[in-house]
């Protein structure tokens, strides 16, 4: 934070809908992580209002947020970002855990995200004997057990060869499918137009906001 | 935030992350052996000081008799005072509240030998309590006794260059040597920190002495100590008391100074206490530098685990941990390391003096010892400023937007 102001964005308004998938796209620099990031409360805005589930997100204090990210919010990063020395299971179970959560009800939600990411029998690995692939499932799960109401993915796929990026978008197209609300920052166009809504950012400001016809992952694998 | 979860939630994290655990355990508990070590090397030679200036008993008063200065009471100025046998007997009754124990002190000098060996040798008249005044150590058979006082025994207690002297390697108890014409039985030989001088003294029942001399009852010195309890404050008044009464008794003027003088052992030492305190300063401060150092150890290692986990803690917010959680989490953790670590530094320093023990008498460190309320309050005092330590880093760690926590570098 130095005295240098930048403004990232410049007038954004858009709105999500219940179970949409939107992909936010644009090059880098143009503001799509940072827009992510206010979303995720992980990032302050300097103005303007931001409304989640009709909640209003003003004047947040950092445990307010921290209460907002765990119950509102579930996050898949680019690089995984699972604690390394925790396993499978205990990493899915942790957002539970600062739900103040039983640790045996915690195991058991945890063991059912992981069998729907399809890793049951890994849940007792460590991240590091898993693959790029299984750990950004694990992550999936993990941002999944604590029930938000919006998934928000930092490519995602980013590190991932592109026979499992499809595999892993197509985990995504799943969980939408089920209902919930997925925002995924790419920019990758194939990975975009796996998405129902394109969201062009550039310097700022959206440039394009269209729906498109989603192609399912299922296709390439 | 101290529920079974949380902690199982710690034990977790030490127990999967051994390495960090090791170092942050290992710089706590090496402070606090160093801390342990020095303060009982410290003390060590404090005690030899002690040993070196400090041999004679530190409560006691010496009364010398003197010459009175001025008329009084139908007296003339010049006269000598002489203490008798009473004056021991009148102290005792008069001041049982102040008085541990008191002793006349007569001082002869002269030949004395055993067979074909002799020298010239102090001896001294005294009662068995001098024993105390003197903390004279006995090497062999006994100190005179009240049953000697009572009966005038002709037994000698010898000491040990007395006996190097006069037997060499023979064994002197239950030997004869001549004082003055007179046999005595050697009951006792003694050795006495004081040095060669004291340990060529010769002790001999007071009334002995006194039946030799004609039965008089002159005294020549008078020996007491104070009850320590009463500290320098409560020996003070008693000085002050003792002196009024002795004045009394021997008609000798409030006024006049030099009826008799008192050398007070509780004033002399408060001058070689002031060497000890210097001593003393400089321990403690070797021990706070110590632990100073013991303290910035800590904080080291806890920036360097809290800068190590920025990531995990970055990881932790975005699932939704709030700041205070991170605090405690990093403070109980660290607080529980600084724990086991601190008390097995503790034991680990303690079990080393007791280890070394005398063994370096010989660089003037005796018998070093750390005393248990010393060695619990520095480690509680590490424990409070590790978590001190502990706080500051982990409340920046709690601060710090996940974002950026979790950038890839």
């Amino acid at each position: 934070m130095g005295s240098n102001v930048l403004h990232v964005l410049k007038g954004i308004n858009f709105s999500v809908e219940k179970g949409e998938l939107v992909a936010i796209m644009g090059s880098s620099g143009s503001g799509k992580s940072t827009l992510l990031n206010i979303l995720g409360m992980l990032d302050l805005l300097d103005s303007g209002t931001y409304t989640l589930d009709g909640v209003p997100i003003v004047n947040l204090n950092e445990t307010k947020a921290a209460k907002y990210r765990n119950k509102f919010l579930g996050f898949v990063f680019q690089s995984f970002n699972l604690i390394n020395y925790k396993s499978a299971l205990e990493n899915v179970a942790l957002p539970l855990y600062y739900q103040q959560i039983p640790r045996k009800e915690r195991e058991e939600v945890a063991m059912q995200y992981l069998k729907k990411v399809g890793l049951s029998e890994w849940a007792t690995h460590l991240p590091s004997e898993l693959s790029g692939g299984q750990k950004q499932r694990v992550a999936i799960a993990r941002a999944l057990a604590a029930q938000p109401k919006v998934l928000l993915a930092d490519e995602p796929t980013g590190a991932l060869d592109s026979t499992t990026s499809y595999e892993v978008m197509q985990l995504i197209q799943e969980i939408n499918d089920e209902g919930k609300t997925i925002l995924v920052v790419t920019h990758e166009p194939d990975i975009a137009n796996m998405c129902k809504r394109i969201v062009q950012l550039k310097d700022g400001v959206i440039i394009e906001d269209k729906k498109v016809i989603q192609i399912r992952a299922s296709d390439y694998v | 935030m101290f529920s079974r979860d949380s902690w199982q939630e710690i034990f977790q994290t030490i127990k999967k992350n051994k390495l960090r655990t090791f170092l942050s355990g290992f710089t706590v508990s090496l402070g606090i052996f160093i801390f342990i070590i020095l303060l009982g090397l410290g003390n060590g030679l404090k005690n030899s000081f002690n040993e070196f200036f400090l041999d004679d008993a530190t409560n006691t008063f010496f009364f010398f008799p003197g010459t009175t200065s001025v008329p009084y009471k139908g007296f003339k100025a010049n006269r000598r005072i002489q203490f008798k046998n009473d004056d021991i007997k009148d102290i005792k009754q008069n001041f049982p509240f102040f008085l541990e124990y008191i002793s006349p002190i007569l001082f002869r000098a002269g030949i004395i030998s055993y067979k074909n060996k002799s020298n010239n040798y102090s001896y001294r008249g005294v009662a068995p309590v001098y024993q105390f005044a003197e903390q004279t150590i006995m090497m062999q058979g006994r100190f005179i006794n009240e049953d000697d006082v009572i009966n005038k025994a002709k037994y000698a207690v010898i000491g040990r260059l007395v006996a190097k002297d006069l037997f060499g390697s023979e064994q002197a108890i239950g030997k004869y040597i001549i004082i003055q014409n007179t046999a005595y039985k050697i009951v006792g030989t003694f050795q006495d920190a004081g040095g060669d001088r004291e340990e060529r003294y010769v002790y001999l029942p007071y009334t002995t002495i006194q039946l030799n001399e004609k039965n008089t009852d002159k005294i020549d010195q008078i020996v007491l100590a104070f009850k320590p309890e009463l500290g320098y404050a409560g020996a003070m008044i008693f000085e002050e008391k003792l002196t009024k009464f002795l004045k009394e008794k021997h008609s000798i003027s409030p006024t006049d100074e030099s009826g008799f003088f008192i050398r007070n052992v509780a004033d002399n030492l408060n001058k070689n206490m002031q060497y000890a305190d210097i001593l003393k300063l400089i321990v403690s401060f070797v021990g706070i530098g110590t632990l100073i150092a013991g303290v910035i150890g800590i904080s080291n290692i806890m920036v360097f685990v809290v800068k190590e986990r920025t990531k995990e803690l970055g990881i932790r917010k975005a699932l939704g941990a709030t700041p205070f959680s991170i605090v405690a989490m990093i403070l109980q953790e660290s607080v529980f390391i600084t724990i086991i670590a601190g008390y097995v530094g503790m034991i680990a320093g303690v079990f080393v003096l007791r280890f070394v023990g005398d063994s370096l008498e010989n660089y003037f460190i005796l018998n070093p010892f750390i005393d248990t309320g010393t060695a619990i309050f520095s480690t509680i005092i590490l424990i409070i400023f590790g978590a001190i330590a502990g706080y500051v880093p982990a409340k920046r760690a709690a601060r710090i937007q996940p974002i950026v926590a979790l950038r890839d570098e």
